[in-house]
């Protein structure tokens, strides 16, 4: 059996037997990676609270023919104002589970390894309104889902230069009044997504809550189901506190 | 694959907690083996489990009564409810001799990913104790890991404006253990909240 050292974000644990938990963990050179964390869930194990989703870590590990043995862990951020806040902390789950739905086993991801170690300490310094959308918009550009978000996708360049009112999911684009189908849209909104994936991130997670961010928020959730087809599960679970 | 009864049992005992296919064939075969009035014992004691116990009705605690023995209970203190993930939380609280009050079993604990949330946890049934039972402090014993961390977060929000005080579990170092070997978040807020020695 070959040892090696990784980097990794804790993605999601599953408890196994007695005191054993199976820790899932984007690595930053094997791409998703499950391995066994021996006694992680007794208090005095010497992981300690490591191995936690959202943790970033550094990690020795064993290689098995399914399963991997954590056998060392040490911490390079445990996020604790992510872990202390409900409200980051919920989004935090969200970006964990959208990008465990993305990576695949073993198969090196290294652009998905660096979104997530960004999302996350965007996050553990400040809690935005607009992080999880801007986040699940680049992920969904990165996989070949960016939108088309200037000029009709429905009229093409003829339409050049009219308001845009909608957004149809099927095109994947903004649509004009004439052409109108799919979800109405602000214009407020489509340059939020614009910025996001224009390089203008940083003055998008300024924007406070309100009916743009709503909008942004519900259609990049409606884009993730129509194009990676799956639900994030997490994303509405704690709204109601 | 075996044949029908045997296979069977081995599917029935895989979808306990923790028991992987082969640990459910290893106590298939270890059940077929030993006498038949052993595994009738066995058999019969779940029988007996199902039919006699149940939850509480106040807080659904495994119990053989409408209420349980510390619900009905007169020497308890009044107004302290400690809550916690499973029934095993209350065994573990209990062996402190620390905690005269009373329980709230959540029956788990909110888990996003899952998509477990709160209708899936005793947590109405929670807040209507606050009033009916004059609660005035509620003790958060949710483990302490992120999905323990967030239920008792979730908790404390709705609680508060009830207002009850609300605690939750002090976090620290395991007695016994070495400091050198302590996780950052845990250190972290041991040296928080230490207090003086007397
Ligand atoms: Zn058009
Ligand atoms: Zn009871």
């Amino acid at each position: 059996m070959a040892l090696y050292r990784e980097r990794g974000v804790v993605l999601r644990t599953y408890k196994l037997g007695e005191a054993d938990r199976i820790v899932s963990i984007l690595t930053q050179g094997r791409g998703k990676v499950r391995a066994v964390a021996k006694g992680v869930r007794k208090t005095k194990s010497r992981f300690g609270g490591r191995l936690e989703p959202t943790s970033h870590v550094e990690l020795q590990l064993y290689e098995g023919r399914e399963l991997d043995i954590v056998t060392q862990a040490e911490s390079i951020d445990a996020h604790r104002h992510i872990r202390e806040d409900l409200d980051r902390l919920s989004k935090a789950i969200v970006l964990l589970e959208a990008i465990d739905q993305l990576a695949q086993e073993r198969q090196p991801a290294p652009q998905l390894y660096r979104m997530l170690v960004g999302g996350l300490s965007t996050l553990n310094q400040a809690d935005s309104a607009l992080l999880i959308p801007a986040f699940l918009l680049k992920l969904l550009a990165m996989e070949g889902f960016g939108p088309q978000l200037d000029g009709c996708v429905v009229g093409g360049p003829q339409d050049d230069g009219v308001d845009l009112v909608s957004f149809d999911l099927d095109r994947n684009g903004a649509v004009c009044l004439d052409h109108r189908r799919g979800v109405p849209i602000r214009e407020e909104s489509l340059s939020v997504m614009r910025a996001v994936l224009g390089g203008g991130l940083s003055t998008v997670l300024e924007v406070s809550a309100g009916p743009v961010t709503h909008e942004v928020d519900n259609l990049v959730g409606h884009m993730w189901e129509h194009h990676i087809e799956r639900r994030l599960r997490s994303a509405h679970v704690l709204d109601r506190a | 694959m075996y044949e029908g009864p045997v296979q069977d049992l081995i599917d029935e005992l895989g979808r306990m907690p923790g028991i992987g296919p082969k640990s459910a064939q290893r106590i298939a075969f270890h059940l077929l083996k030993i006498p038949t009035p052993d595994a009738m014992r066995l058999s019969e004691a779940i029988t007996r489990a199902k039919e006699r116990v149940q939850f509480c009705q106040r807080c659904f605690n495994f119990s053989e009564h409408e209420l349980c023995l510390i619900c009905s209970s007169a020497s308890r203190q009044d107004g302290t409810l400690c809550v916690v993930e499973e029934s095993r939380d209350v065994v573990a609280v209990e062996k402190t001799q620390e905690f005269r009050g009373r329980y709230h079993v959540l029956q788990g604990c909110l888990n996003p990913i899952e998509g477990i949330g709160p209708e899936q946890l005793r947590v109405s049934e929670l807040l209507g104790r606050i009033d009916g039972e004059q609660i005035t402090e509620v003790i958060l014993s949710t483990n302490p890991n992120i999905e323990g961390e967030a239920t008792a977060m979730y908790l404390a929000r709705l609680l508060g404006p009830l207002g009850v005080m609300v605690t939750r579990l002090a976090s620290g170092l395991p007695v016994g253990g070495d400091l050198e070997y302590a996780d950052e978040l845990t250190l972290g807020r041991a040296l928080e909240h230490r207090r003086a020695v007397e």
